[in-house]
């Protein structure tokens, strides 16, 4: 296989250079040829090394500069000269690509790809790698469970695909500090999965970004959302209608909480907000017991102090307690949505359209504190979550169908994920069970360290935009092999639309250019999976009829 | 131009590494580091100008100096024709290569040239064809020189470069070869590269 001839090679790809040492662990060593300049090799860039019986697919990790004698250095040449400069460079000064070999490629192109176990020989030649190494490794564009989300760094013209099928088998994080373009990423991939037809996504969507239209600063302009993209394969709840209408929202219906569908597991969960008293605990169960479903509501009625010493007595709790709960959770009297009874249950209109298939998003509107948000994710979720288990459970026994796979996206993840309340939440659970339910998370966040461990842990595909806090690198690449070379790759990404992807959905960490997010990202939207049951939507039309 | 005329002398010392002419004019030798060929076509050997001298013939005479009176140095051999007899230019070639059958090898030849050999100087065409590889480097920097073996090649690779259309492009491709084999040693590489540099 291996050949010594420059441009010999379908395409006539450059040679990079040859091996000149490394091990499986610690990865190979390439000696550059003279003639290929060091700036053009980056790290993130993808080579190819010949061996004699199998071609390596290897990830640029660092780029270093060497000379054969420290008397180079010491003696330095005239580097003025543009004739010495250019015999002598390459030869006794020179540069040495260090790469982590990733995977071995197979000679049948329909054969899968293999993790790496040897290590080529030495002086094996080294290559650009192409577009079909790439589709080897990553899978082709156009097969149906993948979804290109970008290009290899510095290989604008070659796509990376990731497998959307495997993706969202498992519960997957989107990492990165503020302003690296998260969102632009999660909603590429929620376009890639309702494309894909593989599963529906409800998202949690804080800053209204991803139903009907979101803002790109960067450029200026705005770009569509989901619904834009997807017709009414993607139905627009709202919890500020105002907000909705005047932001020129095409949403479907007005999400309200009755007060009555707060367990006390919600309002535990936002202790920390509510600023819980450490009996509010005790206090609520016993109300619960006493007054039935409607206790909060007739709780918070009690606005006269009499009656709250009153009722003090009587549960033979302190007055300070009774009083203390009463001021905690009157701040739930703010939130608009919230109601002593709701007329239609949000939930149950939701789950009616996520049973057709359909996705949902859930847009907060000028409600956008994390009070509200944390109680609405996780009250949703959870009657959402109790469904699905049921319709699990009944299929297993062998009644009805198995539910449609469901990505429930929630941003500031750290929130409801983090060492002190994961065991409370819905989403701690979600995240644990991994896909045993049908049930996936999509959590997004900026601080990654501050996720349970156990909850990281799980996430099967993780993409990481730019982090630069220490705990942060570190809490990402738990787990991952050969994590000091990736972590030096992450620590140099680009703050804007370069990400690392790990895990599940990719073959091998793979540093990521990000796709742009424009017209032609729209137009290459065409569904893969047959429209939601239920008849009534002519998905073709709603996808590009509104152009 | 015949191959009488690329012809300037004849072997009259010979070894396995380097080989004297005697050139049949006074002054006649090529310049240093021509590549000049003896021998049989299908036995050719071919050497570099290594190292030239010119000498009285008789060495129990001394020269002495004529030309008080003259204003040209020629018109000191004009005056005296018989000067042209009693000197001698030879020149001495370092061994770079031998052919073999219809190949060109950049080795030491089997046998060394035959003393009378004629010795030719190479046509361009054919000082080309020779340096396309660049073996004959390293047997040059190897051996002991008449005169520095860095100015030897430095005068090779000018006039191999100065044959060819792009002598840039040659100059850079045995300076590299030059840098491989003087790796470890970087000042002496920078002189060398400096000389070949200075060929334009």
């Amino acid at each position: 296989m291996r050949t010594d001839g420059r441009g010999s090679w379908p395409g006539g790809r450059r040679r990079l250079g040859r091996v000149i040492g490394g091990s499986v662990s610690g990865g190979l060593e390439i000696r550059l040829d003279a003639d290929v300049p060091v700036e053009e090799m980056s790290i993130g860039r993808f080579v190819t090394v010949e061996g004699d019986r199998r071609r390596f697919l290897c990830l640029v990790t660092d780029v270093k500069l060497r000379s054969v004698s420290d008397r180079v250095a010491t003696v330095p040449p005239d580097y003025e000269d543009p004739f010495i400069a250019r015999v002598m460079g390459g030869i006794t000064t020179y540069g040495v690509l260090q790469v982590l070999p990733t995977l071995t490629l197979p000679e049948n192109p329909d054969d899968p790809p293999e993790p790496v176990k040897t290590v080529p020989g030495h002086f094996s030649p080294a290559y650009d790698a192409t577009p079909e190494d790439l589709k080897a490794a990553y899978g082709d564009e156009g097969k149906t469970d993948n979804f290109r989300v970008g290009s290899p760094l510095e290989m604008p013209d070659i796509p990376l695909c990731i497998n959307i099928r495997r993706l969202v088998e498992r519960s997957n994080g989107v990492f990165g500090k503020s302003g690296t373009g998260k969102s632009f990423l999660t909603r590429l991939l929620l376009l890639g999965i309702i494309r894909s037809g593989l599963a529906s996504v409800l998202v949690f969507d804080m800053h209204n970004e991803y139903g009907w239209k979101a803002e790109d600063k960067e450029r200026g302009i705005e770009v569509k959302g989901l619904r834009q993209l997807y017709g009414s394969s993607v139905v627009v709840f709202t919890l500020d209608e105002e907000s909705s209408r005047r932001r020129g929202v095409t949403y479907d219906s007005v999400v309200e909480i009755g007060y009555n569908e707060l367990e006390i597991d919600d309002l535990l969960l936002l202790a920390e907000p509510l600023n819980l008293s450490s009996r509010a605990p005790d206090l609520m169960a016993v109300l619960e017991r006493e007054y039935g479903r409607d206790w909060l509501a007739w709780f918070l009625s009690l606005e006269d102090p009499q009656e709250r010493e009153q009722l003090a007595k009587n549960l033979g709790f302190g007055m300070n307690v009774v009083n203390a709960l009463y001021q905690s959770l009157s701040r739930l009297k703010q939130l608009s949505f919230l109601k002593p009874r709701a007329d239609t249950r949000a939930v149950d209109l939701m789950l009616s359209y996520l049973k057709t298939g359909r996705s949902v998003v859930l847009e907060f509107g000028r409600t956008n504190d994390l009070l509200a948000y944390m109680l609405v994710a996780n009250v949703l979720t959870r009657r959402i979550h109790r469904h699905y288990v049921e319709a699990k459970e009944r299929f297993l026994g062998g009644v009805g169908e198995d539910p449609k796979p469901l990505v429930v996206v929630i941003e500031e993840a750290h929130k409801f994920l983090s060492p002190a309340v994961a065991h409370h939440t819905i989403f701690g659970t979600i995240a644990r069970e991994m896909r045993k339910y049908n049930v996936t998370l999509l959590v997004v966040d900026q601080r990654p360290s501050g996720i349970d461990d156990e909850v990281m842990s799980q996430l099967g595909t993780r993409i990481v935009c730019s982090l630069d806090n220490e705990k942060d690198l570190e809490s990402v690449l738990t787990g991952v092999v050969g994590r000091s070379e990736l972590r030096n790759l992450l620590a140099r990404l680009d703050t804007r639309q370069q990400a690392l992807v790990l895990g599940h959905a990719v073959p091998i960490p793979t540093p990521v250019r990000v796709r742009d997010y424009d017209e032609h990202l729209y137009r290459s939207l065409k569904p893969r999976a047959s429209a939601p049951e239920g008849g009534t939507i002519d998905l073709e039309k709603d996808l590009f009829g509104e152009w | 131009m015949t191959e009488l005329d690329f012809r300037v002398g004849e072997v009259i010392e010979t070894s396995t590494s380097r080989f004297v002419a005697h050139c049949y004019d006074l002054h006649g030798a090529p310049a240093l580091g021509s590549l000049v060929r003896t021998g049989a076509p299908d036995r050719a050997v071919f050497g570099l100008v290594a190292g030239v001298s010119t000498t009285g013939i008789d060495p129990g005479r001394r020269p002495v100096a004529r030309g008080r009176q003259e204003t040209d140095p020629a018109e000191i051999f004009k005056k005296n024709p018989q000067l042209t007899r009693l000197f001698r230019t030879e020149f001495e070639a370092i061994i770079v290569g031998h052919a073999d059958g219809g190949t060109i090898r950049q080795a030491l030849p089997p046998t060394p040239p035959r003393v009378h050999d004629f010795v030719y100087l190479c046509r361009p065409d054919e000082a080309v064809r020779f340096t396309e590889r660049l073996d004959f480097l390293a047997l040059v920097l190897e051996q002991p020189a008449p005169a520095p073996a860095d100015e030897l090649i430095a005068a090779a690779v000018r006039q191999a470069a100065g044959h060819r259309p792009h002598p840039d492009e040659f100059l850079v491709r045995a300076g590299r070869e030059l840098a491989r084999l003087l790796a470890l040693d970087p000042v002496r590489l920078q002189l060398l590269l400096r000389r070949l540099k200075h060929a334009d």
